[in-house]
This record gives C-alpha cells, structure tokens and sequence, in this order.
C-alpha cells in the first residue's frame, strides 16, 4: 500500500489534502481502512461544526467494531461527503480519493502532523 | 498478550501467504479475514467457504464407560448417540451454570470426541478429567492431535465429494465419518456453524496444508474462497446460533438462554448440575427469564455486545451480539429482553447506542434460514 506523497498524516490515521479553495480534505488512510474491516457506517460532522485537532468528530463503524473519527487541524467544517454516507464501502474501496469524508478550513493546525513517509514508517513500526 | 505466545495453527504460514489480517483469539492467532468480510460471508450464503478452525478443543474419550462419565459430566444424553453419530450439548457447573457447549462424536462403540470452544477447551478438559475420577474411561487433551477445516456453503458437497469415494449422500447433518479426502486420512462431520450445508475435516496437523490446498484448487471453479473468523461470526448470528462468551455464560442456564430442552432429566443417574438445573426448569416455568430474541434495524447503526435494550425509557435486556447482516443488509442483534417486549413485532424497543436510542424491531430468532 503507498500513501499519497502530496497529503500529510496524523498519527490517528486521517490525512490532510493541501488547501484548495481555502478548504483541506479529511480522510482516513488506507491502512486504517485495512484494520477496521468493511465499512458499513459513517457519521460525520455536519457543515458549519467546529472541529478541534486531535478531538472526535464522528466515527466510522465496521463489521467488528466503531471507531472514533479524530479531525486532524482545528477548523470549520465546509463539506462532508454524502457520497460516503451512502455508500460507507468507499472508505475500504477508495480511502485516498472517492472515500474521503469532509472538508475544513484550517484555523489551526498541529505541528506534528507528518509527511508520507514518515506515516509510512510509523506504521510499519 | 503479544503476537509471539500466540499459538498457531498449522496453517499459519498458508494464512499469511494469503495476506489474512490476523487476530487473538482465545489465545491462538487465527485469520479474521481475508479480504472483505462481507464478501466471504456472501461466499459462503451463496457458493463456498474454506475455514480453518483449528484454535477449536478435542478432548478424547475412551474407555467401557465412556457414556456414563459422559452421561454423568454433561447435560445430555449421550448414551442414545448412535456410532456416528453427532450431538450439540452442554458442559454446566453443580449451580447450573453453564461451563461451555460442546459438539460430542461419538467415534466408535466407546470412543467419543468431546470438541470444545478454544476459550473453554483447559476448563472441560479440567472438568472432564475430574468428573472422570471412578468410572472406567480415559480423558485425553487431544487438541494438539487434530487440526480442523471447515468447507460450508451450498457448493461444498459437490467439492467434497471430488476429493472424496467417503459416502457423503449418506452422511446427514450431525454424523461423522472416518474417510480419506484428497489422500488425506480424515474424520468427516456434516456440522457447522454457519447456517449452511457443510462440512468439517478433522486431521492430523501434518496434513493440514496439503488438504487446505486440495480443498481450494477443488473449489475454484464453484468461487470457494478462503474465510475468516469475522465472517463465521456474521454467518452464525444470522443463523441465530449462540456464542459462549455471549449469548452463554457461566452467570446463565442452559433454560436461562433458552436452550433448556439440551437437558435430558431422563436420562439414567445422576449428572453434575442436576438438582440445579431441575429448579432452573420450574423457575423459567412459573417466572419466566429474559428472552433471546432477535432484533433488526431500522437505521444503520451497529448494536454492539453490551448496549442496553430500551423500551418506554427504561432498559428491559440486553445486546448479547450485534452486526451487520450482509444477508440482510441491515444491523441485527441477540439480545435477552424482558419477556413482556419479547414478542415478535413488539413495538416500540429500540437499543441504546452510545446514547441515542435507535429503534430496533422483535423478530423470532433465526434470522436467516436456508433453504433445504
């Protein structure tokens, strides 16, 4: 499995698009898509919510178990994708592009959020 | 615990070629899936599904008195199990407690194979092995001797049978045969726990590998594909079969959990439990228990084992297992509820999940049947 180069990674498996239109995707990583097992539920936060990096703001069900969806930065919520509330399958079928799962304009973000490799690395350990 | 006590199977390095995510349980690392689980669960409703089962516990019995001590130390009436012959059963405490519920073989005129659940295999093989103490048969911790294969699905006796002259028409649901499969000397039970047709393999550990890969190559053409845990576990709550650990424990009855006709008063002397049990029964009788019921969704959220049954506002039970169903499509659950919701089609009961109360409907348990 390879993580996109271009998005940084937290060490709660999400990644952070690089902003676009003053909005960054949120996402979960593939690897995290591979631990939880089928998808089958999303809940995400709604538009206009505040999230606070590090905290939870929705949660993602699986066959075996639910999961705490952590945001990576600080922000307000511009977009979810409805796509993935629909279809949760898209999490496991396309972590990195069709299952991403909101938008977020940063107000603050972390310093520790980490590059492809170094989210490569820190789950090969 | 970590990854290195795990104990593994003899399949472990075929798991891992197969790039399964693997899992703790009780004790052994064993494949949870695959791939998706969903998908191997739908393999195994519709076509085929290879499992390997061998964290399950084989305790030997022998000897002339083999069906007394059996008689004496389980529920059941072991003593009319023909040669052949397969019987689901129950281990309890003197309390009445159950201890674990077991599948018992009955191998030959005095040899029978007691298979346990992994986590409960030392504790019925503890109590066997005390409860043997004056009757003339042996108890012997065979679970190192066997590995086991599981084939269900509605395609695995055509699979079977190209790897087998063992007289599989005439094999019917819980009876056992020895046979050879794919030149492998192997007993052959029609029994599973999956709600399909199928069947488990029960060989030397040595063999293992070279039967898993028969199996697979023979069922390529009809879609078998390898299954996890994950799965068995999905396919056995829509089959509306009890897990221990969950829908039984050590705290419940055999009559608690519904289960009461697995205790055969009937049966000749006296057996661990029996006085407790016969209060159980009058008990359950005159102020029924909880009920195990089914429930199903409404909305996509999961209940979990744990999550309180709500109804008016109040708790009346309990989600003992919860998944999605992928026959379904829906989230379903076991749970125990007050026998006054139990009904099927109650209205008004919903589960609490993680604080919101979802609503959830009452219907008779299995909730998938197949179709014979």
């Amino acid at each position: 499995m390879s993580n996109p180069q271009q998005l940084r990674y937290s060490k709660e498996h999400e990644w952070l698009s690089g902003a676009e239109d003053g909005a960054s995707t949120v996402g979960i990583t593939e690897h995290a898509a591979n631990a939880l097992g089928d998808v089958v539920f999303v809940q995400l936060p709604d538009v206009g919510d505040s999230v606070t990096a590090g905290e939870t703001c929705g949660e993602l069900e699986s066959t075996k178990s639910v999961s705490d969806l952590y945001s990576p930065v600080s922000g307000e919520v511009t977009e979810v994708n409805e796509d993935v509330v629909n279809d949760p399958s898209l999490v496991n079928s396309a972590p990195f592009e069709g299952g991403w799962l909101f938008k977020v304009r940063i107000t603050d973000e972390p310093a520790d959020l980490l590059s492809a490799d170094e989210y490569t690395a820190f789950t090969a350990g | 615990m970590s990854s290195s006590e795990l104990r593994r199977t003899a399949l472990d390095a075929t798991h891992r070629a197969l790039g399964a995510t693997m899992t703790d349980f009780a004790g052994w690392d064993m494949p949870l899936r695959y791939g998706s689980e969903r998908e191997e669960h739908v393999a195994v409703r519709t076509r085929a599904g290879l499992f390997d089962l061998s964290h399950m516990g084989e305790i030997t019995v022998t000897g002339p008195q083999a069906a007394e001590l059996l008689n004496f130390a389980l529920v059941g009436n072991i003593g009319t199990v023909k040669p052949g012959r397969a019987r689901y059963t129950m281990i309890c405490r003197e309390d009445g407690g159950i201890l674990d519920d077991l599948i018992v073989y009955r191998l030959g005129e005095v040899r029978y194979m007691v298979v346990a659940n992994a986590s409960n295999a030392q504790v019925v093989l503890d109590a066997l092995t005390e409860r043997a103490a004056g009757f003339d048969a042996e108890v012997r911790d065979d679970r190192d001797a066997y590995a086991l294969l599981a084939v269900q699905g509605p395609e695995s006796p055509g699979i079977l049978a190209s790897l087998t002259d063992a007289d599989l028409d005439g094999l019917k649901y819980y009876a056992g045969l020895p046979g050879t499969v794919a030149g492998v000397p192997a007993l052959i039970a029609r029994t599973g726990y999956t709600g399909e047709d199928g069947f488990e393999l029960f060989v030397k550990p040595e063999h293992a590998v070279e039967l898993w890969q028969a199996l697979t190559k023979a069922g390529e053409g009809a879609g078998l594909v390898p299954c996890g845990l994950s799965c068995r576990d999905t396919l056995r709550l829509e089959a509306g079969m009890p897990l221990y650990g969950n829908e039984l424990t050590t705290s419940l009855t055999p009559f608690d959990a519904g289960l009461g006709r697995v205790v055969k008063f009937e049966k000749e002397g006296d057996f661990v439990g029996r006085a407790a049990l016969t209060e159980a029964a009058e008990r359950a009788a005159s102020e029924p228990p909880r009920v195990l019921v089914g429930l199903v969704a409404e909305g996509r959220r999961v209940p979990r084992a744990g999550y309180p049954v709500v109804a008016g506002g109040e708790v009346i039970g309990e989600v003992t297992s919860g998944a999605p169903s992928p026959t379904l499509g829906k989230p379903i659950a076991m749970a125990y509820v007050d026998p006054a919701h139990a009904a099927p089609g109650t209205e008004g009961v919903g589960v609490d999940i993680r604080g919101s109360h979802e609503p959830y409907e009452v219907v008779a348990l299995p909730f998938y049947k197949r179709r014979k």
